[in-house]
């Protein structure tokens, strides 16, 4: 057995942009790169570590193994927040903590949901999907049925189109990732490529829409171009491998990858083909956004690129000068992240971050840069572009296009416009206090 | 697309239906009538499809609204109930975060289908023909899109131009495959 060098020798690394920001690739080579560095950085914490004892878990029996396990209660505030938890006659929203959270797998629990008229509670025996209108043959299918389709497996980003939202506002809310980015999360989806079940049905070549339909009590219903229809779209019956959660759908949905969650219908019970959109409440209305010239635009179905430091960001404190890795979420509905850069002096210098394998399409993707922080004020940003060549827009430039609001929003559950995706910028002081600007 | 889906796309495309260059599937779905769907086939699209019989006026509107939408919605439509959505609004977008209620809809026909198919909230797809018409002659009346004495059914609702209804632009056709050839219905063209 050889000797390996070891490589504590390496140089203590250069910082490759403005304030600290370090080689990505001393995250890839290992940690001990890093620790070489740190040793002649930003000097250690140094105090010694107390003497081990036994705590009290150590030394008896633990509590029974539930059937079906939940997070250890010292995980008790990582839940979603919630818009209308005394479900009052309207509509509720739940969203994700990513600043709690890490990898790109959003938990089954903590995926967002919203929901117009509260929880549909469907026995999946009763269930049915029918599709209908411009086929050969309507056909009608039952969640056993399907489960003996040939199933397909992907992983896919599903956010709202009003998710980050509350940036719209002229002057940036003092709230967290959760708060501003929370309508986004990243699941596991297994179920029946529609194609396959268009193939059965058949489509009459007059069909250039369908209409998609849930069995909750608004029916909310989404008008879909039978291109989409025929290229991803899947009938999910599984969400990272259980049957999709009742505020994701059960026992099935409609999944769109890359397309504004609301046309993700929930609990879809009709496929209709049509020759024409149905122009629903929600495309007519909400999901239609105002521009700043006056006009409004129809059908924007795609999640353009979009990025997000989780860590750190608002909500969280800063523990000193030392090493700290700044990551995040970045994601596309045009496909896969192809480069993420992260500055730490509000844009002035950029440096690019590792991104985690394996990078998938319409999917998170977690970014990760090594920082040594030596207690100077900086503004962390990151910027996302996709394999369409896509770039994440400035805030200058987005609001340039798209405008913003002549007053503060006073809270973060209003929605003044739609598909906001550009840079969000926490600004750190020098006592470590982390705060949501604009920069 | 992949070459498997193009040829499958073409074959639906062309009609000649499923079989032609993909595998076999299980063939699980059960046929049903278009007839048997019709108490889910509620939709009602621009150019009056979907539309049933019956018809409604304003005044029986009022009447209706007083009773069973005014609760939560407001009287005539504004100040509704804390959470709940107005009915009437500003017709001009003059700003991004401009309220969208009614006059906002590019199409009348969406105003009766949702309170079809999700009104009353607690006890939705409860209205009749003629509740439906009535409250949409009301609402759009509200909104003075139409006048207090006209009459809504299957052939007038769809003729109401909406105050907004030109002011829609498709926000990226490459993006999304739009075909306006082919993927403008009746009333869009």
């Amino acid at each position: 057995m050889s000797i390996r060098k070891h490589r504590t020798a390496s140089p203590p690394l250069e910082p490759v942009a403005g304030n600290g920001l370090l080689d990505r690739r001393a995250l890839l080579r290992g940690g001990a790169m890093v620790a070489g560095a740190m040793t002649t950085g930003a000097a250690l914490t140094g105090a010694a570590a107390e003497p081990l004892q036994n705590d009290p878990w150590s030394l008896e029996m633990g509590a029974v193994v539930p059937a079906y396990q939940v997070p250890s209660r010292f995980e008790k505030d990582v839940v979603r927040t919630r818009s209308n938890p005394n479900n009052e006659i309207r509509t509720s929203h739940a969203r994700t903590p990513h600043q709690l959270l890490q990898g790109t797998v959003t938990p089954n629990g903590l995926f967002f949901s919203i929901c117009h008229s509260g929880l549909p509670d469907i026995d999946p025996a009763q269930h049915k999907l029918v599709i209908h209108g411009l086929v050969k043959q309507p056909l009608v299918y039952t969640v056993e049925s399907l489960s003996r389709y040939p199933m397909v497996t992907r992983m896919h980003f599903l956010e709202c189109s009003g998710n980050s939202a509350p940036m719209f506002s002229s002057a940036p809310l003092q709230v967290t990732a959760q708060a501003l980015h929370g309508l986004v999360s990243n699941a596991e989806w297994t179920g029946v490529l529609l194609s396959t079940l268009l193939e059965e049905t058949g489509i009459d070549p007059k069909a250039t829409w369908l209409l998609a339909e849930g069995a909750d009590s608004p029916a909310l219903h989404r008008s879909v171009p039978i291109k989409k229809a025929l290229d991803d779209a899947m009938i999910a019956l599984y969400q990272n491998g259980e049957r999709i959660q009742p505020g994701n759908g059960y026992p099935m949905r409609l999944l769109l990858p890359g397309y504004q969650g609301n046309m993700n219908v929930k609990y879809v019970r009709r496929i209709k083909l049509l020759d024409q959109p149905a122009m629903s409440f929600f495309e007519s209305k909400t999901y239609s956004q105002i521009l700043p010239n006056g006009k409004m635009w129809l059908f924007h179905f795609t999640q353009e690129v979009k990025s997000f430091i989780t860590h750190p960001s608002f909500g969280h404190a800063m523990k000193g000068p030392g090493f700290y890795e700044i990551s995040g979420v970045a994601y596309s509905g045009n496909g896969r992240i192809s480069r993420v850069m992260v500055s730490a002096d509000g844009g002035k210098s950029w440096a690019q971050a590792a991104l985690a394998e394996p990078v998938l399409p319409k999917a998170f993707t977690r970014f990760r840069m090594p920082w040594r922080w030596e207690g100077q004020p900086v503004i962390l940003q990151s910027r996302a572009w996709d394999e369409a060549g896509n770039a994440q827009p400035t805030r200058a430039e987005f609001i340039a296009a798209r405008g913003q609001t002549d007053k503060p929003v006073a809270t973060p559950l209003a929605f003044p416009n739609q598909h906001y995706n550009s840079i969000t910028s926490w600004g750190i002081d020098s006592k470590g206090e982390i705060k949501h600007v604009y920069a | 697309m992949s070459t498997r889906k193009l040829f499958l796309a073409l074959g639906l495309a062309c009609g000649l239906g499923g079989g032609t260059a993909v595998a076999e599937t299980p063939g699980l779905g059960q046929p049903i009538a278009e007839g048997d769907i019709a108490a889910w086939n509620i939709d009602v699209l621009p150019d009056g499809t979907g539309l049933p019989s019956g018809s409604g006026t304003v005044k029986q509107g009022a009447a209706i609204y007083a009773q069973k939408c005014a609760l939560c919605h407001g009287e005539n439509g504004v100040n509704p109930a804390p959470g709940f959505l107005p009915l009437v609004g500003p017709s001009k977008f003059d700003r991004i975060d401009t309220m969208k209620t009614v006059p906002y809809y590019k199409y009348a026909t969406t105003l009766f289908d949702v309170i079809r198919r999700a009104m009353p909230y607690p006890m939705p797809k409860t209205l009749t023909n003629e509740e439906l018409y009535a409250l949409s002659a009301y609402i759009l009346s509200l909104n003075k899109i139409i006048g207090e004495n006209e009459v809504m059914d299957a052939k007038s609702l769809p003729q109401v131009k909406m105050p907004n209804r030109d002011n829609f632009v498709i926000w990226d056709p490459d993006k999304i495959g739009y075909d306006p050839l082919h993927m403008q219905g009746p009333a869009m063209r």
